[in-house]
């Protein structure tokens, strides 16, 4: 009748999984077992159901579904004998997880157990509530576990206090029940529990300030008594790690104290004698005892400012980072991050070691070096800085260089001195790890190079210099040749010429031959081509004497099977045959792409009003003032002033609507004629088949002044967006009719999808004595991520306000898209509305949160509102 | 051959305490890809989906533990020492086939050492001593159900067929 006496046993079976040789072995072998253990259970067989159980856990463990042993546990543990119930609470803690109902079946049990006669059983029983309890259970067995706090045997009040831990975790209301239990444990002598309780004093100021304060009061120069006992204490063998009595208090006292002296000047004052003895005292040549001095250090750092201990704790840190030792090395770094925000200036001494830890070998290291370094950048340092990063770039290795070229874009352009030390490190990152590059981050650089006329000539034969020797660097071929199209006559005369340049002679038939070896490389991607494409179109009008040759190689992509490419190469084609009176003025140099609009749209939102904000003169060169149909009017400046739209923003539907990725957006407007020149890329699109250019053009403008009429901007955002496959499979060149069908589908598509859309409430989402702001909701069909709201924000106060900014925050799982607002003068008593688009990529789970922050001058004087908005419709 | 055997051990407590267990077998198998490769010298602290990760290897085992931001790695790495250091006195010089065919064992000393993620015992001997207290218990039990069952057999024996008493 022993239960280990027959069938096969738990030894035999992990002998037996073990002895496979193949993973299909494995798996019969587990479905053997699998089958008796179910039948087993079926027969409700009750001598080896803790046999079974365990063999059940194995299987677990290598990664098979055991659901069907879940109710085992519970009889299991429900049984009256020791060795069942062990291995029930054991089963119990790995099968499950406190996500399974069946859990909720547990708790009686586990609360008869908790006042079980036998210690080993109330034992067992605090461990797996300690390991898996959920709030609900957390709430049922509070008191039980608050009355073995006090219990005899010191081994059951240190798992209740553990298990305390995780019950005001899961209900933080529970909080003030254990704080008296508590500090009346800290009084203990016995290590075990000691450590317990100074943790649960840790987790209870976590969660409640309520036990901060009253721990803070009463307990500071206890605990301070007790660590300065434990410091000076003789050796305990008991306890002894590496010639130091039990660390782990020492490290969890430390921890506690750092909590109760951070903000509180008296508690910090009153642990400054004990923290330096720690500091200086104990020996930092074996691991347990620089585990006592990190966690000093940390502590020091925490907790209000004393001078001298600050630097005895950057000295530590200092020696720490000298060390041989990794680890030590790790976490050194890893504080000196957390003393960047105390002490920045004592970081800044070990810059140089800190520069070296960014070419170790070993990758933890490189990787929290680099951060320390992101954040010890400033003005006075970027230059050699970065110079030191970029060298590294080199030698660094494939899968460490995304990160650190993330680093060095984000340093370069958020401290760059000077435009030209931009673009020159730009070009050296590009020219190194291009391939890392963000597109955002290129697409900054063609706006910089834009924005700094004096530097073209300089850029662009910099670049051509690059992509002459280096060609396997996507990004870099893009913005070169992004350049070359624009400046191309530049980099051929060498116009602008700097000091410090080396003069270059380049032929026309060489800057195409650049271009041309970026559209023919196989490893150039649609992006690439289609940009290359463009600059060639570019480069006929600039280099006439190469234009019969920029025409065969426009007409070798008819034949590409890339759609995009194809419509492009016959499109552009027909520019160059038929349409010679206008190619000049549709390939003129951009204009000055703007820089504030491109950053807002980076950060995800675009400013209310550039002009204003920015202080440059922000020109609209189609004249259509910035209306609230943003989304629309997206398209109207894209050949303007945004060319490099981020793929993340609204530009979106224009990218498919004008079918080659953003490039296409470098179409040129004419300057010639700028109260027309947004609506070239229409004319682009329209020149192909009958209509004459002017027409084309006066009826674009039509329809598009017949979009911005209607105020409705969001819904006619549905409208392009629902339209725009049409356009990609419609505008072949032989059939130029699905493109009017496609404008004209602009006017009534935004009434019927208002009346489609979703109702939801409007809400009053924040209201403060000035202001009132009130979102309105709808969504579009078939998108249900997707909610457009409209914001109304009504002026409270007879007072007007100026230069009002709206701005909001989402968490990661949301996608915010903010459209400028109707104005950013709102009247006394007056309104004005905003739209934005808020994707929940969480759509269903998670509901929209948003925190917001406004902006504006009243009466000139500059005021801010901020807020979070929580009470959003649930399913938004 | 490196064993990412018992990392699952430790792994288990670890992620309860955080809250997530779900993916147990995927974390494994991608932890010990990312530890495995890395060499003897380097630092036994990994970033990993934004938690950290502190390993160390005893032999062909490895013990890793999943951490919070604000937790001490170098006390983390004492700590999987002093458990290391209760299982070798546990079983005698501990090895890797002891842990696996004794792995409820295991468990049943990390239980004793961890709870809710944190330690509960400083002292080897005290844990030694409660384990060993638990082990006894089992042994009375198994005692007991097998005099029982000798009483049976002894009192069967005598009316019954001994074929049937060997079923």
């Amino acid at each position: 009748m022993n239960p280990f006496s027959s069938g096969t046993r738990l030894r035999d079976m992990i002998r037996a999984i073990r002895s496979c040789k193949t993973a299909a072995e494995e798996r019969a072998v587990v479905r053997k077992e699998c089958a008796a253990i179910r039948a087993a259970i079926s027969e409700n067989d009750q001598d080896y159901r803790h046999r079974n159980l365990a063999k059940l856990m194995f299987i677990h463990m290598l990664g098979y579904p055991t659901h069907f042993g879940q109710m085992e546990c519970l009889k299991l543990i429900a049984s009256s004998g020791f060795p069942e119930k062990r291995i029930g609470y054991l089963a119990l803690m790995l099968l499950l997880d406190e996500r399974q109902e069946v859990l909720m079946l547990v708790t009686n049990s586990l609360k008869q157990d908790l006042n079980h006669s036998n210690q080993y059983i109330i034992g067992l029983a605090l461990c797996a509530l300690g390991n898996i309890c959920s709030a609900e259970m957390a709430r049922d067995l509070a008191p039980e576990v608050e009355r073995l706090l006090q219990f005899r045997d010191p081994n059951i009040r240190k798992k209740a206090a553990l298990c305390s831990i995780r019950i005001i975790k899961k209900v933080p209301d529970l909080a003030e029940n254990f704080i008296n239990p508590a500090a009346s444990l800290l009084r203990e002598k016995h290590h075990g529990v000691l450590i317990t309780a100074v943790q649960l004093c840790t987790d209870l100021c976590k969660v409640s300030s309520e036990a901060l304060e009253y721990f803070r009061e009463k307990c500071t120069e206890g605990l301070v008594k007790t660590l300065k006992d434990m410091a000076n204490s003789s050796y305990s063998p008991e306890y002894d790690v590496a010639g130091i009595t039990d660390p782990f208090l020492h490290i969890r006292l430390l921890k506690l104290l750092r909590i109760l002296g951070q903000g509180d000047p008296d508690a910090s004052d009153c642990m400054n004698d004990i923290l330096a003895q720690v500091a200086t005292k104990i020996e930092s040549n074996k691991n347990a005892g620089n585990a006592i001095l990190y966690e000093c250090v940390g502590t020091i750092m925490s907790i209000e400012d004393n001078g001298g201990l600050r630097v005895l704790a950057i000295n530590i840190l200092g020696r720490f980072l000298s060390n041989r030792d990794n680890n030590i090395r790790y976490v050194a770094l890893n504080m000196l991050m957390k003393a960047m925000t105390v002490d920045a200036q004592a970081v800044q001494r070990h810059r140089a070691t800190i520069l070296e830890c960014v070419k170790d070998s070993d990758a933890s290291i490189r990787k929290k070096a680099l951060d320390l370094v992101y954040l010890l950048v400033n003005e006075s340092n970027v230059k050699p800085l970065t110079k030191e990063l970029i060298g590294y770039l080199e030698a660094s290795d494939q899968e460490f260089k995304g990160v650190l070229t993330d680093k060095i874009c984000s340093l370069v352009e958020k401290f760059s001195p000077e435009k030209i030390w931009y673009i020159d490190q730009m070009l050296k990152v590009l020219s190194e790890a291009g391939s890392f590059v963000k597109d955002e981050v290129w697409h900054a650089l063609i706006v910089v190079i834009s924005n700094a006329s004096d530097l073209h000539g300089y850029s662009v034969r910099a670049l051509y210099r690059a992509s002459q020797t280096t060609t396997e660097q996507e990004s870099l071929v893009r913005v070169a040749v992004w350049c070359i199209g624009e400046y191309g006559d530049i980099l051929v005369n060498n116009v602008g010429m700097l000091d410090i340049e080396e003069p270059i002679t380049v032929t026309e038939s060489d800057a195409v031959d650049a271009v041309e070896v970026a559209i023919k490389r196989h490893t150039s991607d649609l992006t690439t081509k289609a940009m290359a494409l463009i600059a060639l179109l570019k480069l006929s009008s600039r280099f006439p004497s190469c234009s019969a040759r920029i025409k065969d190689i426009i007409l070798q992509n008819k034949q590409s099977f890339v759609l995009e490419l194809q419509q492009r190469s016959i499109e552009f084609n027909c520019i160059l045959q038929k349409h010679q009176n206008v190619r000049a003025a549709l390939v003129e140099r951009m204009p000055v792409l703007d820089e504030a609009t491109f950053s807002g749209r980076r950060a995800g939102s675009l400013p209310t009003s550039v002009s204003t904000s920015t202080g440059t003169a922000h020109n609209i060169p189609n004249g259509i003032a910035k209306p609230a149909a943003a989304p629309v009017a997206d398209l109207l400046d894209l050949s303007s002033d945004d060319a490099p739209a981020p793929s993340s923003s609204g530009g979106d539907f224009l990218q498919d609507l004008l079918g080659v990725d953003l490039s296409t957006a470098s179409a040129p407007p004419s300057a010639s004629q700028p109260p027309k020149g947004g609506t070239d890329v229409l004319l682009d699109l329209l020149s192909i088949g009958t209509s004459p250019p002017a027409q084309s053009s006066s009826s674009a403008s039509d329809i598009l002044s017949s979009i911005q009429d209607n105020t409705a901007s969001l819904a006619n955002l549905n409208g392009l967006t629902s339209l725009s496959p049409l356009s990609a499979n419609g505008n072949s060149p032989a059939s130029p009719a699905p493109v009017m069908d496609l404008l004209d589908g602009f006017g009534p598509s935004p009434q019927k999808n208002e009346e489609n859309g979703p109702a939801y409430p409007s809400l009053v989402a924040y209201e403060s004595s000035s202001l009132r702001m009130s979102f309105n909701f709808s969504k579009q069909p078939g998108n249900p991520q997707t909610t457009l709201i409209q914001a109304t924000f009504t002026n409270l106060s007879p007072n007007v306000y100026n230069d009002f900014l709206f701005q909001a925050a989402v968490p990661k799982f949301l996608q915010l898209h903010l459209d400028p607002a109707s104005s950013n003068t709102l009247p006394a008593n007056g309104s004005i509305s905003q739209s934005m688009k808020v994707t929940n990529s969480q759509h269903g789970k998670k509901s929209l949160v948003m925190r917001i922050r406004i902006a504006y001058k009243m009466n000139g004087k500059e005021v801010l509102e901020e807020g979070q908005v929580n009470n959003f419709p649930r399913d938004l | 051959m490196a064993n990412a055997f018992d990392s699952t051990l430790l792994f288990m407590q670890s992620l309860h305490h955080k809250g997530h267990s779900l993916y147990e077998i995927q974390v494994i198998r991608e932890l010990s890809g990312l530890i495995l490769t890395r060499g003897p010298k380097l630092c036994n602290f990994v970033d990993w989906r934004g938690l950290r990760v502190v390993y160390k290897r005893y032999a062909s085992l490895y013990f890793c533990m999943c951490i919070d931001q604000d937790d001490n790695e170098l006390e983390i790495l004492e700590i999987i020492h002093h458990y290391v250091e209760v299982l070798d006195r546990y079983f005698g010089s501990v090895c890797e086939l002891d842990l696996i065919y004794n792995f409820h064992k295991a468990y049943f000393i990390l239980d004793e050492l961890l709870l809710a993620g944190e330690l509960q015992e400083s002292s080897k001997k005290t844990v030694a001593r409660l384990v060993a207290g638990q082990d006894s218990l089992v042994e009375t039990a198994k005692e007991q159900a097998s005099a029982i069952s000798n009483i049976i057999a002894h009192a069967t024996k005598k009316v019954m067929n001994p074929l049937a008493i060997a079923f």
